[in-house]
C-alpha cells in the first residue's frame, strides 16, 4: 500500500474558500451599497434559457445553412460526411446559352438536399469541403423537434437559415487572404 | 416539570400515534429543508448557477414535484434479484434513520425517547443502515451494486471507530451518555469559571468535533467519501437497480440521516436545543428548543455540504489510511487529554 502523503491542509482550506467565494459572488453580485441584497439571477453565469435567449457567439456552430443557388450537386459534402447524414439528389437540365448565339449549357439542378440532424455530429467537414460557397455555419440553435425523424431538414429549411449566417469577420491586419463574402 | 404539556392524560396508543407523527415530521422536514437549501441552492450558487427555478418561487416546490415523479415510476425488480431482500433493503435504511431521530432531544419535554444510554443507542442504531445498504447491494444481482455495498461495509470499518472515539471525549466531559444530560452539562458548564455562554463542547472538544465531522462525512457517504455511490465508477453503487418509490426511500434516508447526524453533532458539540441564558426547565423551551436545534442542524449541515461540494472523491484505501493512521490516533490522544484534564480539574 502506498504511503499516504501528508494531508495538505492549506490547500484544503483554500478549496473551501473557492467554493464559498463563488457562492458569495453568485448570491451577492452587486458592488457598493447594494452588496447585501441577494440577487442570484444576476450573479449566476448561466442563462435561464426559455425565459431569456442565450446570445451565441458569431461563429458558433449551431446549424448548417445551405445557399441553394451555389450548389452544383457535386456531392463532395455527402461523400466527406463521416456519418453519411447528407442526402443529395439532382438531375441535369439544359440552360440557355450565356451569350446570344452560344451553345446551350448543361447544368446540375438540385432536387433534394437533406441533412439529418439526428445523425449530424457538427464536425463541419461539409462546410470546409464545399468549393462553391454553398454551405455555411449559422449560430441558430432552436430547431429541436418532438420526433426524431423530423430532424431530417430539407433544402428549404436549410435555405431559411442562410439569413442567420453572420458575415465573416475580417482577418487580422496584414493578411493577404481576402475575406470571403457570405452570398446573400 | 411537564405539568402543562401532559395535562391531558393520553392512552399509550395515542402517545404512540402522536410520536409516530412527530418522528415523521422531524425526519422529513429537516431532510426536505436540507435538500432544498443545500443540494438545490447552495450547490448551484457554489457552481455559479441558479439551480431549480421553475417549480414554485425560486424552485421551492421542486422537491414535491420530484417526489410526485418518483411515486409514479415503475418499481422495477431485476429478474435475478433476491426479491424479498431487494424489496426490504430501503426500508431497513430508512428505519435506522427514524430510530436515530428517536434518540435526539428537541426540548426539555420534547423528546421521543429519553434513554440513559442515548448517544450509545444512536451510534449503535445508525450503523444498522450499512446492513440495509449491504443487503441492497447483495440482492440486486448487479456487480456495481455489489461493489457499492461492499465499499459501504468497508467504509464502516474506517469511520465508525473514530466517530465513537470522538464521542467518548464528550461523554467523559459530560459524565453521562444521556443526551439531555449532555445538553445540560454544556448549558451549566463554565469556561475557566466564566459561565456566560455555558460550555459548548466544541470549545473544549474541538479536535473531537473535527474528527466527528470527518467521520460524519463518511457515515453519510457525502462526497469526499462517497465511494459506495461513486456515480463515475459504480453507476450509483448499491442504488443502481432501484427505481421509483424505493429509490426515493434511499434518497430520503441519505438526507434524513444527514439531518439526524447534524442534530446529534449539534447536541454533542454545540449545546443542543439549549441557548445560553435560558431556563432549561421552562415550558417555552419545548417550542423554542426545536427551532434552536434546527438552526444548529442547518449550521452543521452547512459544513457537511460545503465540504461535499468542494472536494473530489477519495479512494477506499485512502479513507482507511486516513481513518486508521490519522483520525483514530488523534481521537485516542484526545480521549487521554480529556481524561487527564477531567481528573485534574
Amino acid at each position: 500500500m502506498a504511503r499516504l502523503p501528508a494531508p495538505k491542509v492549506p490547500g484544503l482550506v483554500k478549496g473551501l474558500g473557492v467554493t464559498l467565494k463563488t457562492m458569495g459572488r453568485t448570491m451577492f453580485p452587486a458592488r457598493g451599497i447594494k452588496t447585501l441584497i441577494p440577487a442570484p439571477s444576476k450573479g449566476a453565469a448561466t442563462v435561464q434559457y426559455p425565459h431569456e435567449k442565450e446570445v451565441p457567439t458569431p461563429r458558433a456552430r449551431g446549424v448548417i445553412a445551405l445557399k441553394e443557388d451555389n450548389c452544383t450537386v457535386c456531392m463532395l459534402c455527402a461523400r466527406s460526411c463521416p456519418d453519411w447524414c447528407i442526402y443529395i439528389e439532382g438531375h441535369k437540365e439544359t440552360a440557355p446559352p450565356r451569350r446570344p448565339g452560344g451553345k446551350p449549357r448543361t447544368v446540375n439542378k438540385l432536387d433534394r438536399f437533406d441533412i439529418d440532424y439526428a445523425l449530424c455530429m457538427y464536425c463541419g467537414i461539409c462546410v470546409e469541403v464545399c468549393p462553391f460557397d454553398a454551405l455555411f455555419w449559422s449560430p441558430e440553435y432552436e430547431y429541436s423537434e418532438l420526433r426524431l425523424a423530423d430532424l431530417l431538414h430539407d433544402k428549404e429549411r436549410l435555405g431559411e437559415w442562410m439569413e442567420t449566417v453572420p458575415d465573416f469577420e475580417p482577418y487580422e491586419a496584414g493578411s493577404e487572404q481576402k475575406v470571403r463574402k457570405v452570398p446573400r | 416539570m411537564s405539568s402543562l404539556v401532559l395535562a391531558v392524560e393520553l392512552a399509550w396508543w395515542q402517545q404512540t400515534v402522536l410520536r409516530t407523527i412527530g418522528v415523521l415530521a422531524a425526519v422529513l422536514l429537516p431532510a426536505g429543508t436540507l435538500v432544498y437549501v443545500f443540494l438545490f441552492k447552495m450547490m448551484s450558487f457554489m457552481q455559479s448557477r441558479l439551480g431549480p427555478m421553475e417549480a414554485g418561487p425560486y424552485g421551492s416546490m421542486q422537491l414535491l414535484a420530484e417526489v410526485g415523479k418518483w411515486i409514479q415510476k415503475e418499481d422495477i425488480i431485476p429478474w435475478r434479484a433476491d426479491r424479498k431482500l431487494f424489496a426490504m433493503a430501503p426500508y431497513i435504511v430508512v428505519m435506522t434513520v427514524f430510530l436515530t431521530y428517536v434518540g435526539v432531544p428537541f426540548g426539555p419535554d420534547a423528546w421521543f425517547a429519553d434513554l440513559d444510554v442515548g448517544i450509545f443507542y444512536i451510534l449503535a442504531v445508525s450503523s444498522i443502515s450499512v446492513l440495509g445498504i449491504l443487503i441492497a447491494g447483495w440482492s440486486s444481482a448487479n456487480k456495481y451494486s455489489l461493489l457499492g455495498g461492499l465499499r459501504a461495509a468497508g467504509q464502516l470499518i474506517a469511520y465508525e471507530l473514530p466517530m465513537v472515539l470522538a464521542v467518548v471525549g464528550v461523554v467523559i466531559q459530560a459524565g453521562t451518555l444521556n443526551l439531555q444530560g449532555i445538553v445540560a452539562a454544556q448549558h451549566e458548564g463554565a469556561i475557566f469559571g466564566w459561565d456566560g455562554i455555558g460550555n459548548p463542547f466544541i470549545l473544549t472538544q474541538f479536535v473531537g468535533f473535527l474528527i466527528f465531522l470527518v467521520a460524519l462525512q463518511a457515515e453519510l457517504t457525502q462526497t469526499p467519501f462517497d465511494m459506495p455511490v461513486a456515480e463515475s465508477e459504480l453507476v450509483s453503487g448499491y442504488m443502481t437497480e432501484y427505481s421509483g418509490m424505493r429509490f426515493l426511500l434511499f434518497f430520503i434516508a441519505e438526507f434524513a440521516s444527514a439531518g439526524a447526524f447534524a442534530a446529534v453533532a449539534a447536541t454533542l458539540f454545540l449545546g443542543g436545543w439549549a441557548l445560553p441564558g435560558v431556563d432549561l426547565d421552562a415550558d417555552y423551551m419545548n417550542v423554542l428548543g426545536p427551532i434552536v436545534l434546527l438552526a444548529k442542524i442547518m449550521l452543521v449541515a452547512f459544513l457537511v455540504f460545503w465540504v461535499r461540494f468542494t472536494y473530489p472523491r477519495f479512494r477506499e484505501d485512502q479513507l482507511q489510511q486516513l481513518a486508521w493512521k490519522v483520525l483514530i490516533p488523534l481521537s485516542l490522544v484526545n480521549i487521554l487529554a480529556t481524561m487527564a484534564l477531567k481528573v485534574a480539574y
